[in-house]
Order: structure tokens, then C-alpha cells, then sequence
């Protein structure tokens, strides 16, 4: 059962990166590549999925597979054309196979009345391509023919046909644990099956090559299955054998088999185009018999070559990696240790004692690097995500809309990645819903009526930036300042900047949308994204000119187990504040500081008076003090905004941390994010500035989400 | 050769015995992990006067806890000479700050007498029982309430 259970678990690890390369592949055949590479990928893609859902009994999976896999065979076969409409069709019904296979995976398949849905949508379309069809096939008739053949025969023979299969295994197929018996006993189930080994190319015994493939044969079968159902058999071992199937004329002498090595394309082409009729008085649908003979031949060279090309990849449990990444951080700080000991001790001051130490030290950051690159991940899952919010966004509102992306193989941590899911869905939803207008706006302003959505990611100086940008009618700025006026938010008659109002967006309780429209509007504003972002180690950005668009700019750290921040003293000890919440640092003179009582002071920064809070009272390390002390003010922004002045003796130093649980083995203390080590080996606090602040008006909601735990 | 019987034998435990506070304790040889000499801690604001703060074990943040303040005792001013304990607390682990280590002692649950009814509320809450053993009284501790609760208005 466990072993089972762990099948089952790799089955549907396997699913996601088929939904992922069927998404991928989708979209481009979207942007116009239509190549056989491109669809064959697509179809195989389907197809994988359905083969382990049949071995799992996922029937609705394997029924929905199937009709997805058919029409994306009619594409291959070239009978489809992939138009717009069929590519969004594929796009949605993408979209439902993976719900199908989430939802069998929690063995919850409730309503599949959305899979029929589209499997109606299939067959519709199917229908409609099979008689539509203007070419070659097309002119074949359907009705039953009579002409040149045994007429008699012909019509007794209806429900039977016969096809005669050539089959070479290539050393691959054994390889790969398949066994040609097994396939024959599968097509022994189709009807009767009559064979012939053929063993010509058998070496004499000592030449022998145990291993290599030396047999062939010849098949016929008389079965009431159609030519694709004869081709399914072989479908695992696709590309791992020469095959060729054609359809037998009932009651023709059958000509002597060709050798498959010599399969000439055109010669099969032209004699399935003269079998063809006699396949269809046989049959229901020509389509697939006429395709299969074809592609038999032709598919298993362009699969043999993309085969070599795959990178060689391993699972490996999350755990295990962090546990060599914490290893590793305990190394960095080791090594920091040790060449400050011995750069300490003046009698060890050798050259060669110091370029040993150098050489340590460029060693143990690249295994550090090289560590953290296992925990990093393209952001392209993530960004395919995006596609789907994007189409059922548009869908539901009417919108056309394309997204474009870029810079898909960006590498994040995997944390980063899945935490920015949330926000990023609902950054894209409102830029879709609010950010774009409708089609007759923008042809009204000149637009395309087709609206884009352009998401991006990049590398810059050791941060993650990702884009979310639209090409819409941007901020509507006096909206925003009345709204945020009636929501009390500021004073009625402030004066603010372009980019102060489009901040404004982000204050909590701001919602612009003038009717609640059940996309975006679900009662989380862009407030929450901020702070998820900032929970992140991020910040968020707004950049909008009217009529052009808006651009949502996040920047991001690469992991979360480390964090750039300010080394200060406070109180003879050393503390860490993150740099993602500081300012500025500012000077720090008595005349711009005003005592207002109870121990409390004002800093004046440019016209504006910000609190000054003394780090040390506010941890409770010293007493509040009515003088002014000497130190550094270092200016801060908390997650909601406000700003606010920490005074600390002095700053040590600026640097990457590695950021250590302390509740752990102690417990969460207020005004503390977490702990880190230094280069001395010495533990330092890191302290929670939007906690800080809160402390002081007596406010101790803790923050949403605490930093990621890291022990 | 004198053999136990089982019944002995499972009755029998190995208890790591130590100064704190100018007395003798001992705790379960069990939930000892290592023992290792004092290194300064980093202050944690807003701590308890037990918590001597927090180092840095081999990459894990540790809760230093001074054992003599702990159980009411005077506290103590390390030196390099005083020692920690690195015991498992739960699902915590913690480093006790202890005057010396003097011995491993195997005791036989009968030999382990209930507290005497004159301790005070704070021994009540960690004082075993007390073992008798050539002379010397010996505190048998437990560590359970030796580190403030997870919650952060408790303690």
C-alpha cells in the first residue's frame, strides 16, 4: 500500500510538469510555432497523463485525457488547423485537465460537469473539422463504397478489419523494460492476431550481441477496432521501435512485406490514400486511420533526437537540502571565525598562512552559491500560473487580453516562489480587471482592442525584480485622492505628489473598483500584497502615466535565509535592523529634536517631526531618559507607511545575515524578528521594526506573517 | 558474581550530578546532550533575570538559563571555568549555566527520597526528590518549567 501510495505520489509529481510542459507548449503554439517538435510535445504531454491515470483507475481523468488527446492527434495529423478559437479551446481545456488532476489526486471528482462541457466542445469540433476539411481527406466520402472491390466481401467484412503491422523492436524498447509478447497479447485482445517472426537479420551465435534486437514481425489482425485503436498499443513503446500499419485490403492478395528500414513515406501516403475508401466503408471516422499510417514512420525520428538533449534530473527531499544549506551557513560563519582568530594572533601573520585562509574563504562562499542554486527555482511555473488568472480573468470580463512574459528562467528561491503566488495572482487580476479598459475604450483611445499584460522578471544587484505591468488607462489620479479623502485616509485638503497618490493604493481599507466586481474585489487590497511582500523582505513600487499604463515594480531578496541589514550598537550589544525598512540615515542634532514629554522625542526630518525612538529603552536594555542621547537616528518605514526615527549608538557595518529562529528553543519576543550569527560567532538579535513601533503606541498585534524559520 | 534481575535493572537510572548556587543537583542522564565550558551570551530584551541570553551552538540559537537564579539561588558570574549543560527541554533545547559538573551517579529508584516538606514553592516546582550518597545531599531536578512558557504573556 505504501509503496503504492508512493507511486501514486510520483504519478501526480509527474502530472504537474506534464500540465506545465502542456501549458508551455500551448502557448506557443498560440505565438504561432506550430512545428511538429511543438505539438508533438503538447500531445505527448496529454498523453502521459492519461496512460498513468489508466493504471491508477482515474477514469474521469483518463475519459477527459482522451478526448483532448484525440483532437490534439487531428492537429498533429495536420487535419485540425490550431486557429484561435481551437487554441483556446486546448487553452481552457488545459486549464480543466489540471483541476482533473488536482482534483483526483484528493480523490475529490465531484461536478465533472465543466470536463463534459468541454469534451462536447471536442466533439463538436471534431465533427465539424472532419467535414470541413478542404484537402485530400477531406474529399474522401464517407458514404459506404462499392466500386473496384469484392462488393460481397467488402460489406460481410463490415465490422472487422484487418491491418497488417509491421513491428522491429529497437533495442531501446528492451531497454526500457518493455516486451514485445506483452504488446501482442494487448493486441490479441482486439481481435485475432496472426504473426510471423521474422529472423533474417539474427546473427550466427558467436556474433551475437545479447543485448541488441535482432527480430521482427509481421502481424495481421482482424479486429473491430479502428487504426488508432491498433496504434494505442504501441504507443509506449512510440519511438523505441520501427512500426508501420496499414490497412489490408479484404481479400487482396497481400504483397510480400516490406522491410521497415526501407519505409518509403510517399510510397505509404499514396498507398493509404488508395486504401483509404475501403478504410472508410469499414469505419466510422477515416481521419486517424489515414494519419497513423503516415506518422508511424515519420514520428520516431524527431522524438529519437530530442531524446538525448533532456538534462539528467533527481528528486530529492526539501529537508535534506536544507539541511546541507544550514550546514553550510554554519561553515560561512565558521570560516569568518577562524580567519579573524587567526588574523587576531600576531604570531601566526604568515603570507602563506594568509592565502590559505583567502583561498578557504572563496571556497566556502561558492559552495555557499552553488548551495543556495539547489533551492532556486525559475519563476516559470509560477508565471504559467499567472496565464490561467489571466484567461479567466479576461474571460470574465469580457476583456481581451495577452499576456506577454519575460525572463521565465529567473531563479528564485522556492520560498519566494510559492509565497509570491498570492500576491502575484492578485496583482494580475487587477491589472486585467482594474488596470485595462474594455475593447471599445480602447479603440475609442486608439488602442489595440486587445489589452496586454506584461509580466516580468530579472536579476538586479542581488535582488529578484519582477514587473506586473499593463497597458491601460493607468491611475486615475483624481479618483484616487477622492476616495481616499471620503475614506478618511488624508485630510481633505492635502497636497500630494503624483506618486504620493498612487501610493495611496496601497494604504489598507483603499479600494478604487466603484462597484465591487467579484474578481478583485474579495475585500484584500493591494495593502495585503504590500505586506506580503514585505514579509517577503520585499518592497513594491507604482510607476503610472495616464492613458499608458501602470507598472508594479517588486523587488525581492533570492532567499529568505539571509537578509541585508544595518549592524548597530546598541547598549554595548549588537543588533541587526533589516534594510528592507530603513530610509535613510539622518543626522542626528540636538536643535532638530523637540522633547515633548515622557521620555518622549520628535525628530525633525526636512519640515517633517517623526518620532524618535530610543532602541535601547524600547527593548528594555536601559531606562527612558529625558536627555537627548548621542547616537545615530536611522530613519525608518514600517509595513502601514508611517515613518519613524531609531536612535542607536552607533552603525558597525552593513551586511547579508543569516537569519536564525530563536523560537526554536526559546520563544518569539516582541520587538524581535529573529536572530542571526555573526562573523565572531556571537549571537545578534534582529529587530522587528514595525513591532518597534508598535510597542511604543501600545499596539501589539504581531506582524501577519513572521520571518521565514530558518533554525 | 551477583546478577540484577531485570526488575532491578529497570529501576535503576544514571543521573549527572553538579554545583549550582552552592548546592548539589542532578538531572536524568538522559536528557543531558553535551557539556561544554561557558562562552558569553547575547542579551535577549525583555528577558526573565534567569535567561542569561542566547548562543550560538554550532549554528543553533541557544537559551542560556542560569540554574542557581533559577531556583532561587544567587546567581552567578561566569567565568571560563563554569560550565553549561546542553539538556533536552521538550521540544526545546536549552544550555543550564552550572557552577562545576562533579559526577555520573547510578541511582536505584528506591534510593531517591520524596522532597522533604519544608522546601520552598520554587524547589516544590523542580525538586524531584533528594538522594542521600556518601555524605552529600543531591537535589534530583526536573527541567520541565526550567525555560519560560512558548506563550509570550506567560512567565
Amino acid at each position: 500500500m505504501d509503496a503504492m501510495a508512493e507511486i501514486r505520489l510520483t504519478f501526480f509529481q509527474e502530472c504537474e510538469e506534464q500540465l506545465a510542459a502542456l501549458e508551455n507548449g500551448l502557448l506557443s503554439m498560440q505565438e504561432g510555432s506550430t512545428d511538429a517538435e511543438t505539438v508533438n510535445a503538447v500531445f505527448r504531454a496529454v498523453h502521459s497523463i492519461k496512460g498513468g491515470a489508466g493504471a491508477f483507475k482515474l477514469d474521469a481523468l483518463v475519459s477527459f485525457a482522451h478526448v483532448f488527446e484525440t483532437s490534439l492527434d487531428r492537429v498533429r495529423s495536420g487535419e485540425l488547423s490550431p486557429d484561435a478559437d481551437v487554441m483556446k479551446l486546448f487553452l481552457r481545456a488545459a486549464d480543466a485537465l489540471a483541476d482533473l488532476v488536482a482534483a483526483s489526486r484528493d480523490g475529490a471528482v465531484g461536478d465533472t460537469a465543466p470536463y463534459v462541457a468541454i469534451e462536447e466542445e471536442f466533439n463538436a469540433l471534431m465533427g465539424g473539422a472532419a467535414t470541413d476539411d478542404g484537402d485530400d481527406f477531406g474529399a474522401i466520402d464517407f458514404s459506404p463504397v462499392t466500386t473496384a472491390f469484392d462488393s460481397a466481401e467488402a460489406e460481410a467484412a463490415k465490422p472487422l478489419n484487418v491491418f497488417r503491422i509491421r513491428f522491429r523492436p529497437l533495442r531501446e524498447l528492451f531497454a526500457k523494460a518493455n516486451e514485445p509478447l506483452a504488446l501482442f497479447r494487448e493486441l490479441a485482445r482486439l481481435g485475432t492476431v496472426t504473426s510471423q517472426c521474422d529472423l533474417k537479420n539474427l546473427p550466427f551465435l558467436d556474433t551475437i550481441e545479447p543485448e541488441d534486437s535482432y527480430l521482427s514481425w509481421d502481424l495481421r489482425i482482424e479486429t473491430e477496432s479502428d487504426i488508432a485503436g491498433v496504434k494505442e498499443v504501441f504507443d509506449f513503446v512510440d519511438g523505441d521501435c520501427d512500426l508501420a500499419i496499414e490497412a489490408e485490403v479484404p481479400a487482396e492478395i497481400l504483397p510480400d512485406p516490406e522491410p521497415a528500414g526501407d519505409l518509403d513515406i510517399a510510397a505509404i501516403m499514396k498507398k493509404v490514400r488508395e486504401e483509404a475508401p475501403a478504410i472508410a466503408a469499414a469505419q466510422a471516422a477515416s481521419g486517424p486511420a489515414v494519419a497513423g499510417g503516415a506518422e508511424a514512420g515519420e514520428q520516431s525520428q524527431p522524438k529519437a533526437g530530442s531524446r538525448t538533449t533532456v538534462q539528467p534530473t533527481i528528486r530529492v527531499d526539501l529537508d535534506r537540502v536544507d539541511r546541507l544549506i544550514n550546514l553550510v551557513g554554519e561553515l560561512v560563519i565558521n570560516q569568518a571565525m577562524l580567519t579573524q582568530r587567526v588574523l587576531h594572533s600576531s604570531h601566526v601573520r604568515d603570507r602563506e598562512v594568509n592565502s590559505s585562509l583567502e583561498e578557504l574563504e572563496r571556497l566556502t562562499r561558492e559552495i555557499q552559491e552553488s548551495v543556495m542554486a539547489i533551492r532556486a527555482q525559475p519563476v516559470r511555473p509560477l508565471f504559467q500560473r499567472m496565464s490561467r488568472i489571466v484567461r479567466e480573468v479576461a474571460d470574465a470580463t469580457g476583456k481581451d487580453v495577452r499576456l506577454r512574459t519575460d525572463g521565465e528562467s529567473t531563479e528564485v528561491d522556492k520560498t519566494v516562489v510559492e509565497l509570491l503566488a498570492d500576491p502575484l495572482t492578485h496583482m494580475i487580476r487587477n491589472a486585467v480587471d482594474h488596470g485595462l479598459e474594455g475593447p471599445e475604450q480602447r479603440i475609442a483611445a486608439g488602442k489595440a482592442p486587445e489589452g496586454t499584460v506584461r509580466l516580468a522578471a530579472a536579476h538586479r544587484s542581488g535582488r529578484v525584480i519582477i514587473e506586473v505591468s499593463d497597458d491601460g488607462a493607468g491611475i486615475n489620479r483624481p479618483r484616487v485622492l477622492e476616495k481616499a479623502i471620503a475614506n478618511g485616509l488624508i485630510a481633505s485638503d492635502a497636497q500630494l505628489s503624483d506618486s504620493e497618490i498612487d501610493n495611496l493604493l496601497f494604504l489598507p481599507g483603499f479600494s478604487t473598483a466603484q462597484t465591487i466586481s467579484n474578481i478583485s474585489g474579495r475585500g484584500v487590497g493591494m495593502d495585503v500584497v504590500k505586506r506580503s511582500i514585505q514579509a517577503l523582505g520585499g518592497r513594491i513600487s507604482i510607476a503610472s502615466s495616464p492613458g499608458q499604463g501602470s507598472t508594479f515594480t517588486l523587488s525581492l531578496p533570492l532567499t529568505l535565509a539571509v537578509l541585508d541589514g544595518i549592524v548597530v550598537t546598541v547598549d554595548e550589544q549588537t543588533y541587526v535592523i533589516p534594510l528592507t525598512a530603513i530610509v535613510e540615515t539622518v543626522k542626528h542634532e540636538s536643535s532638530r529634536i523637540h522633547h515633548v514629554g515622557d521620555h518622549s522625542f520628535v525628530l525633525r526630518v526636512r519640515d517633517v517631526l517623526v518620532p524618535l525612538i530610543d532602541v535601547g529603552a524600547e527593548l528594555g536594555v536601559r531606562p527612558p531618559s529625558n536627555e537627548v542621547r548621542q547616537g545615530v537616528a536611522i530613519l525608518i518605514e514600517t509595513a502601514n507607511g508611517s515613518r519613524s526615527a531609531l536612535l542607536v549608538d552607533n552603525i558597525q557595518d552593513q551586511r547579508q545575515v543569516v537569519i536564525k529562529s530563536l523560537e526554536t528553543n526559546y520563544r518569539r519576543v516582541d520587538g524581535i524578528a529573529a536572530a542571526t550569527i555573526l562573523g565572531d560567532g556571537r549571537v545578534a538579535m534582529i529587530l522587528d521594526v514595525d513591532a518597534l513601533v508598535g510597542l511604543r503606541h501600545h499596539d501589539r498585534s504581531p506582524a501577519e506573517i513572521p520571518f521565514a524559520k530558518a533554525s | 558474581m551477583i546478577e540484577k534481575s531485570p526488575h532491578d535493572l529497570a529501576r535503576e537510572a544514571e543521573f549527572v550530578a553538579f554545583r549550582a548556587g552552592g548546592l548539589e543537583f542532578c538531572i536524568n542522564i538522559m536528557s543531558v546532550r553535551e557539556i561544554r565550558g561557558w562562552t558569553p551570551a547575547t542579551a535577549i530584551p525583555r528577558a526573565p533575570s534567569y535567561i542569561r541570553g542566547v548562543i550560538n551552538l554550532r549554528g543553533v540559537v541557544l537559551p542560556i538559563v542560569d540554574l542557581g537564579v533559577r531556583l532561587g539561588l544567587p546567581g552567578t558570574e561566569p567565568t571560563a571555568r563554569h560550565v553549561i549543560i546542553v539538556a533536552q527541554v521538550g521540544d526545546r533545547a536549552a544550555g543550564l549555566l552550572v557552577d562545576s559538573v562533579s559526577d555520573i551517579l547510578s541511582v536505584e529508584d528506591s534510593s531517591i527520597q520524596p522532597t522533604p516538606d519544608v522546601a520552598s514553592n520554587l524547589a516544590r516546582l523542580f525538586v524531584r526528590g533528594v538522594i542521600a550518597m556518601d555524605g552529600r545531599m543531591i537535589s534530583v531536578i526536573t527541567l520541565d518549567n526550567v525555560l519560560p512558557a512558548m506563550d509570550l504573556e506567560a512567565a
